[in-house]
């Protein structure tokens, strides 16, 4: 059978179910008695191989298949999480995500049988024994023999029985029925489980009602079980009867049953902790458990860059349905126009119309393109685990605003920055452990990424409680290395010094570790937020932290601005970074070592002459001098300058276009715009000039 | 009609004129011919690159021949044209020349070819000239062009 045109499905597929079980082990390293998380683990696991199963995928469906036994027995209480396990269960995720890239690369999983893998994961199987339950008897899963009778066949013994069906067992058992609790085996030789275990159930329908079976029935039916199912049974028929019934089938090897002993206490159960557990599913992202162990292999994850997005069936329902109305607008002009006397009124109206969808359609267009950061920083706290390891620092990430949304352009392009300032934090922000008790902070350090949408931008600050930056090492850095003068050092603001980290190859760490500290980091964040056409900045201070501030435009494609005229060309400035235009007499400019600023209502912005600065050939202006300049004060973080232009033309909404890659474009110019008439305008990046 | 597919060695140029001298641009790397419209100008930009105009909602830089060729300037006439060339499917680019003349069929024989290395052939910009009843044309190289961009830093 042809395969590969699911290749796509499993490969999206595979890259979820791994994220999930990263963010799920996290979570039970930090709580290694979450039992729901185990759950969840053991689904993924078992997804996991069955997907890779079915494409074909040997190695990766083993790997997975001793990963899931490894669960099956935790779940069953029968193995207890250790530091060890998480870090063998993460190598595995590792090697997963190998076998994951060499199929999206070639689709073939390659030929690394990572059997040392495979070893510690029956080794952990094995050394159950010595994890606190002595009394049990190693049995994977699968393990055909075992003794009659004994507690381990008993898998019903293990299913946690809700309030509601014990209510119905005693209920029945009052009414004298009898309360039967079966496992039933089937051989592994069956090619159809779930044929047999219909037949089964088919068998007791007549005989006693089925309260219970794990798995759910659903799930018998669609064959996601081993060989094994349990069920609870009430009936007035003897247990051998019953039995009888179950062992009739063909391929059933054996039915373990007894009367089942109602438990008295209520049993910690699913239904009870599952609200619980999925609100923390949320928070515990949050929590970052450090506990000392073997090194892990710390390959980091590759950015997961797939072009398709995912989106909600309502959102392409809100299109579908805009676009109709498009359609409706469409021909309403065209009966208007058809018409010989063109009625200004219906025509007009039919416009309006017309304006209005399609700004809905553009609304809805543009919410389809958003995709929330979750999918990019979902992978940070795997990768802060590592790090707080291998730096052999005690370190926790907190994140906030996970749901912020951006355009999909953004999403794929910043989790690289990111990624690189998170390791910034770890590596060189964050102090030693044993420092940090020296000077009385708390043991674990924290990093924290923040994000949240501001107007039209989106904020994502990445920061650590560590040592913040010396300005006078950076400045003494940077005379070395021969990026300024000493001179210059000793003008230099504490701003424009921090600026400098993001110099090209510009390191100030003393020793290079491969986590960071090669020097090839900070100015790529730089100029890679910049392409995007955000900013980034850093606030800092020495002893008690510092904090990337990085902002990105809401959406690459449409944007309010102002349109300008500078002489006779129009530009555009994009409308968020505008505080207030002001009209000024040239009284009022002032000079402050040459630069020519003004004192707005206390502040003192810089101007910037952008005709000079866009190269224009300046009108001859010398009549009208006396007259006022036109200036748009634009803000960066809480920086201001004032860009003074000839002549307002007003607001618009524009859209964003890429210049073409034959063409050099200045830093200021973030793009064109084709305005109604069919014009091109430049959008100036005010960003650039501030 | 001629019968390109007895005589597949034969290939199509656009020719275009700049003062007195012809040259030819392969007809497979021309996306369209368009009438000179307004270009809006990019400040800082390389020298013979005029700047961007609109083509149908697609943003499309246009440079100049002329500049191209250090040639000077020349007003832009009414037979001006932007020449939208779509190399091997890379973006589109526009190149105003001054005047689009006509289509021209060249065989195999009537082009001399110059070699890419040779002192004189302008940064391999020329791939040939062409012999056309009694002129001259000479074949650009538009690979060669395009991609020559960022030598002029």
């Amino acid at each position: 059978m042809d395969l590969s045109q699911y290749l796509e499905i499993f490969i999206d597929e595979t890259k979820e179910h791994l994220q999930n079980l990263n963010d799920q082990v996290l979570i039970l390293e930090a709580e290694p008695e979450n039992i729901d998380t185990v759950n969840e683990i053991f689904r993924a696991a078992h997804s996991l191989k069955g997907m890779a199963g079915t494409m074909g995928f040997k190695r990766m469906q083993r790997l997975t298949h001793d990963m899931e036994n490894v669960f099956s027995e935790v779940r069953n209480g029968k193995l207890n999480v250790n530091a060890d396990m998480v870090d063998i269960v993460f190598k595995c995720l590792d090697a997963i995500e190998g076998y994951l890239s060499n199929i999206v690369e070639s689709s073939d999983e390659g030929t690394e049988d990572n059997e040392e893998l495979i070893g510690l994961l029956n080794a952990a199987l094995e050394g159950k024994c010595d994890t606190g339950e002595p009394d049990e008897v190693p049995v994977a899963p699968k393990a055909d023999v075992a003794p009659v009778g004994s507690d381990d066949r008993k898998k019903y013994l293990q299913i946690p029985i809700a309030d509601f069906e014990k209510n119905a067992m005693n209920e029945a058992k009052a009414n004298g029925m009898n309360v039967y609790a079966t496992t039933v085996y089937i051989q592994e030789t069956c090619l159809l489980k779930a044929a047999r275990a219909f037949l089964v159930f088919k068998g007791l329908e007549g005989k006693g009602e089925i309260i219970k079976s794990v798995p759910s029935v659903q799930d018998i039916e669609d064959e996601r079980f081993d060989f094994d199912f349990s069920m609870f049974i009430l009936s007035e028929k003897p247990i051998e009867e019953i039995k009888k019934i179950i062992e009739n089938v063909s391929e059933i090897e054996e039915a373990v049953i007894e009367h089942f002993e109602i438990p008295d206490e209520v049993q910690e159960t699913a239904p009870v902790t599952s609200n619980e557990s999925k609100a923390e599913e949320k928070v515990v992202v949050e929590k970052k458990e450090e506990k000392k162990a073997s090194t892990t292999s710390s390959k980091s994850s590759k950015p997961v860059v797939n072009r398709s997005v995912r989106v909600d069936i309502e959102k392409l329902d809100d299109l579908m349905n805009l676009v109709s109305e498009l359609i409706i607008a469409k021909n309403g002009l065209v009966s208007v126009t058809g018409d010989a006397r063109v009625q200004v009124q219906t025509f007009n109206e039919q416009i309006e119309y017309l304006e209005r969808v399609t700004t809905n359609l553009h609304e809805s267009v543009m919410k389809v393109r958003m995709v929330p950061i979750e999918s990019v920083v979902n992978r940070f706290p795997r990768m802060i685990r590592d790090l707080s390891k291998k730096l052999n620092k005690d370190m926790e990430l907190i994140m906030t605003g996970e749901d912020t949304e951006l355009d999909r352009t953004v999403i794929d392009e910043i989790g690289d920055p990111l990624m690189h300032m998170l390791r910034n934090a770890a590596d060189h922000g964050l102090e030693s452990t044993i420092d940090r008790l020296k000077i009385g902070k708390p043991k674990v350090g924290t990093i924290r990424l923040d994000a949240y949408q501001d107007g039209n931008n989106v904020t994502i600050e990445v920061s650590d409680d560590g040592a913040g930056v010396d300005v006078e090492k950076i400045k003494r850095k940077a005379i070395e290395k021969g990026t300024i003068t000493e001179e210059q050092a000793e003008y230099m603001t504490e701003k424009e010094a921090v600026d400098l980290l993001f110099a090209p190859a510009f390191s100030t760490a003393e020793k290079i570790s491969d986590v960071s500290g090669r020097g090839v980091g900070l100015d790529v964040v730089k100029n890679k937020i910049e392409g995007l056409g955000g900013d980034v900045e850093v606030v800092t201070k020495l002893g008690e932290g510092t904090k990337f501030i990085v902002r990105l435009p809401l959406t690459l494609a449409i944007i309010q601005a102002l349109m300008v005229n500078i002489s006779d060309e129009m530009y555009a400035l994009p409308l968020n970074s505008v505080v207030t235009i002001e009209e000024i007499v040239p009284e009022d400019i002032k000079y402050v070592q040459t630069k020519e600023v003004i004192n707005l209502r206390g502040t003192v912005i810089p101007l910037v002459r952008l005709n000079e600065v866009l190269d224009i050939e300046s009108m001859e202006r010398d009549d009208n001098d006396d007259e006022g300049l036109i200036v748009v004060i634009v803000k960066k973080g809480d920086r201001q300058a004032g860009l003074v232009i000839d002549k307002l033309l007003g607001q618009q909404e524009i859209v964003i276009k890429p210049l073409g890659k034959y063409i050099r474009v200045p830093k200021m110019i973030s793009g064109a715009t084709i305005l109604g008439n069919g014009e091109v305008a430049l959008i100036i990046d005010s960003n650039t000039l501030v | 009609m001629d019968n390109n597919a007895v005589n597949n060695d034969t290939k199509q140029y656009i020719m275009v004129k700049f003062d007195n001298e012809q040259y030819g641009i392969d007809i497979a790397y021309i996306d369209n011919i368009v009438r000179l419209q307004p270009i809006t100008r990019v400040p800082h930009t390389q020298e013979y690159f005029l700047g961007i105009i609109n083509l149908r909602g697609e943003i499309i830089p246009v440079m100049s021949l002329r500049r191209k060729f250090e040639l000077d300037d020349k007003e832009n006439t009414n037979a001006s044209r932007i020449l939208i060339i779509k190399y091997e499917g890379n973006a589109k680019i526009g190149m105003l020349v001054d005047e689009v003349k006509e289509v021209v069929t060249l065989s195999e024989d009537d082009i001399e070819k110059i070699a890419s290395d040779s002192p004189d052939s302008n940064r391999g910009y020329l791939a040939g000239v062409g012999k056309y009843n009694d002129t001259l044309i000479t074949l650009l190289n538009i690979g060669v062009i395009i991609n020559d961009i960022d030598n002029d830093f």
